[in-house]
């Protein structure tokens, strides 16, 4: 952790801190030292850190209002929405929540793709990461079935029946996941409990996420080691705090559009309508969030080997850390990766569209097309590319230029996301 | 180089709400357009609309669709209709609600009040459906979020009765709707010139009943739309202000090293 011993100025701090050293991580926490050279990407860790406690404080407070039972479930959403003084705000700042939580760990996620953070030493990181993403899934699907209407409850079906598919004890798994023969009133009760269990076992991940990302400290956006504190470094505290809250405040002004000018745009609108176990919706599609998932579901023509596909698609990235064999970490010295950062973007925001149609005709066929080079990416593309590729030159410090000429670090200086004025 | 992918990225997101817009609109008819008071930032409801439209689905509608999610007292609340409180007693005390049990154990009948949720046209979905044809009337309370297209959606349902297509044939019980999902549709077409009077003297047409009902709909399914648009504009005033200070102050703090921020 911190480098210099720290002994608070006040004789209570004094005694207080021998005993419980609160204020040591709290200087810890002001003093950590953070490459003064991060760009506004990397200000949404603190926008996911904010996301989250704002899910769980509105999501408490609907928690006293919500009645988890499949005959009221619907009625008492109604009742929020209606009686309960700025109880519609607050359902729309958590159902709205959910899709900003989604797009700022989803930029987050990329950021660290583009920059190469899950990298040694920070591969704990990553994976704790990808922990918590999967988590996040878990709760946001199991959230969108609360409200009991019919995408709920048809998502709900679809979902717990992917465990179907595992052979021999896959019916008995599913029976035992909904509680009965089919999802009900069992089924509501569990993901009630467990939707309120989850964000705060993603609570605690994050307390290890940012204790793991403490050990070696920050990467930055050209990706090599710096030493800390140095010139290169800035104190968290003002600078990055500050930044960060710029950024948030930014975050937040979009976050009250959706809330206040268009709060069911991302929501569907048969979901609206009550759960209603014998008409099932023309299209059952999942939140947008979870789309290019689904899409490689569906691509795969056998069940179990769909959902084997769905989940190696969150695995694959849980163990890329060891896939990407490149020592260089920043995507700014890697002219040929970047070009397939870009594609897998593509690819991947394709998955999505492709997630919402009809699985059929054209769309099957680019869902299978995507959903190939999605694992073409990660376990072809990436493991040679970081044997073969010539990367160019690394500078020796964020403030000092390369060795040995000017050229090249010119270069990383006219990129845009290289912000560091020499 | 960097520019170059950025472009890409841009052509590939464009290209993509292009293909699903001509998706959306190949699919099904594309929707009427009214320029709605509520729809922009400041968006009201009309208030005199409100009250036509409550006329409207209380002669109209309420014969078989509920609002099982309102109460009476709704309609006397602010951002709504807004009757003054003796209208919207006088409005529930035309209902009859079983209440109970009294203290000989008997449940009794006796008017609603403004705390009693709408009183259903029917007393079971079964009854419902029997009563409709098989067709179940759905409740109104959040119509208007419960289809895409919304506000659009309903008034478009509402003047897309017209005689079938040369080659469609109906059912007996089965009317044509252009707008309505698959076009068909098991309600015959609900509104006629002049079948309300309305007290203020607008004349109703098919198209002045649909807006009118159409708005009371969107208050229904959002009663505190209102609320929400001024709270909004509110909200994002001071945050603009605030973003403004704070970025200030953090080109402040930045300017004490030589870095830029």
């Amino acid at each position: 952790m911190s480098d210099h011993e720290y002994t608070p100025k006040s004789k209570v701090g004094k005694w207080f801190n021998d005993r419980l050293p609160l204020l040591t991580l709290a200087n810890h926490l002001t003093d950590y030292p953070t490459p003064k050279n991060l760009n506004y990407w990397w200000t949404f860790g603190g926008i996911l850190t904010f996301c989250l406690i704002t899910q769980i404080i509105t999501g408490i407070i609907l928690g006293m209002h919500y009645v988890a039972h499949a005959d009221l479930a619907f009625q008492s959403v109604e009742h929020i929405m209606r009686d309960v003084n700025y109880g519609w705000l607050i359902r729309y700042v958590h159902a709205n929540g959910a899709s900003m939580f989604f797009l700022a760990v989803y930029i987050h996620i990329f950021r660290s793709l583009y920059y190469g953070s899950y990298k040694s030493p920070r591969e704990v990181i990553w994976i704790i990461g990808m922990l918590i993403y999967f988590l996040m899934m878990a709760t946001a699907f199991m959230g969108y079935v609360l409200p009991w209407g019919q995408m709920s409850f048809w998502g709900a079906t679809v979902i717990t029946n992917l465990f179907s598919a595992i052979p021999l004890v896959g019916d008995s798994i599913t029976t035992w996941l909904w509680g009965g023969y089919s999802v009900d009133n069992p089924t509501l009760t569990r993901f009630f409990s467990l939707h309120y269990l989850f964000p705060f076992l993603i609570l605690g991940l994050v307390i290890l996420h940012i204790w793991a990302l403490h050990v070696p400290g920050n990467n930055n956006p050209i990706g090599i080691d710096i030493k800390k504190p140095s010139k290169d470094t800035v104190p968290f505290h003002p600078y990055i705090v500050i930044k960060d809250l710029f950024a948030l405040l930014i975050f937040l002004i979009i976050f009250a559009f959706f809330v206040f000018f268009s709060p069911n745009i991302l929501g569907h609108a048969d979901n609206y309508i009550e759960a209603n176990p014998l008409v099932t919706p023309a299209h059952i599609v999942p939140e947008w969030y979870l789309l290019p998932f689904y899409a490689i579901l569906r691509s795969v023509p056998d069940k179990l080997l769909g959902v084997i596909a769905m989940f190696a698609a969150i695995f694959v990235l849980v163990i890329l850390p060891w896939l990407d064999t490149s020592k260089v970490r920043s995507t700014v010295f890697r002219p040929i990766y970047k070009q397939f950062y870009w594609f897998l973007i593509a690819d991947v925001l394709i998955l999505g569209y492709v997630g919402a149609m009809p699985a059929e005709g054209i769309y099957l066929l680019i869902a299978r097309v995507a959903t190939a080079y999605y694992f073409a990416h990660f376990l072809i593309i990436l493991p040679f590319l970081g044997m073969k590729e010539k990367t160019t030159p690394l500078p020796l410090s964020i403030t000092e230029p390369v060795l040995g000429g000017s050229a090249d670090m010119a270069m990383a200086k006219n990129n845009s996301d290289y912000k560091e004025k020499l | 180089m960097k520019n170059f992918f950025k472009l890409i990225k841009f052509l590939i997101l464009i290209s993509s709400l292009i293909i699903s817009n001509v998706y959306a609109a190949g699919e099904k008819q594309d929707l009427l357009k009214v320029d709605w008071s509520f729809k922009s930032f400041f968006g009201k409801f009309d208030r005199a609309s409100l009250q036509r439209g409550y006329q409207v689905y209380s002669e109209v509608c309420a014969s078989c669709h509920s609002l099982k999610h309102l109460s009476y007292r709704n309609l006397a609340e602010k951002g709504g209709p807004e009757f003054t409180e003796l209208e919207a007693k006088a409005i529930a005390s035309n209902f009859e609600v079983t209440d109970g049990p009294n203290s000989d154990g008997e449940m009794f009948e006796r008017p609603a009040k403004l705390s009693d949720k709408f009183v259903m046209p029917y007393a079971n979905t079964q009854e419902a459906i029997a009563a409709n044809g098989g067709a179940y009337p759905p409740d109104m309370s959040v119509l208007v979020k419960a289809r895409g297209g919304g506000a659009n959606y309903i008034y478009s349902v509402l003047m897309g009765y017209e005689d079938p297509p040369a080659g469609v044939e109906l059912d007996d019980g089965v009317y044509y709707n252009k707008y309505m999902y698959g076009n068909k549709i098991k309600m015959a077409s609900p509104l006629d010139d002049d079948i309300v009077e309305y007290a203020d003297g607008t004349r109703a047409t098919v198209d002045q009943m649909a807006r009118d009902v159409t708005t009371f709909l969107q208050w229904t399914a959002e009663p505190h739309l209102e609320t929400r648009h001024k709270m909004g504009f509110r909200v994002i005033i001071y945050l603009i202000v605030l973003t403004i200070l704070v970025y200030f102050s953090m080109k402040k703090i930045w300017s004490r090293i030589e870095t830029k921020v």
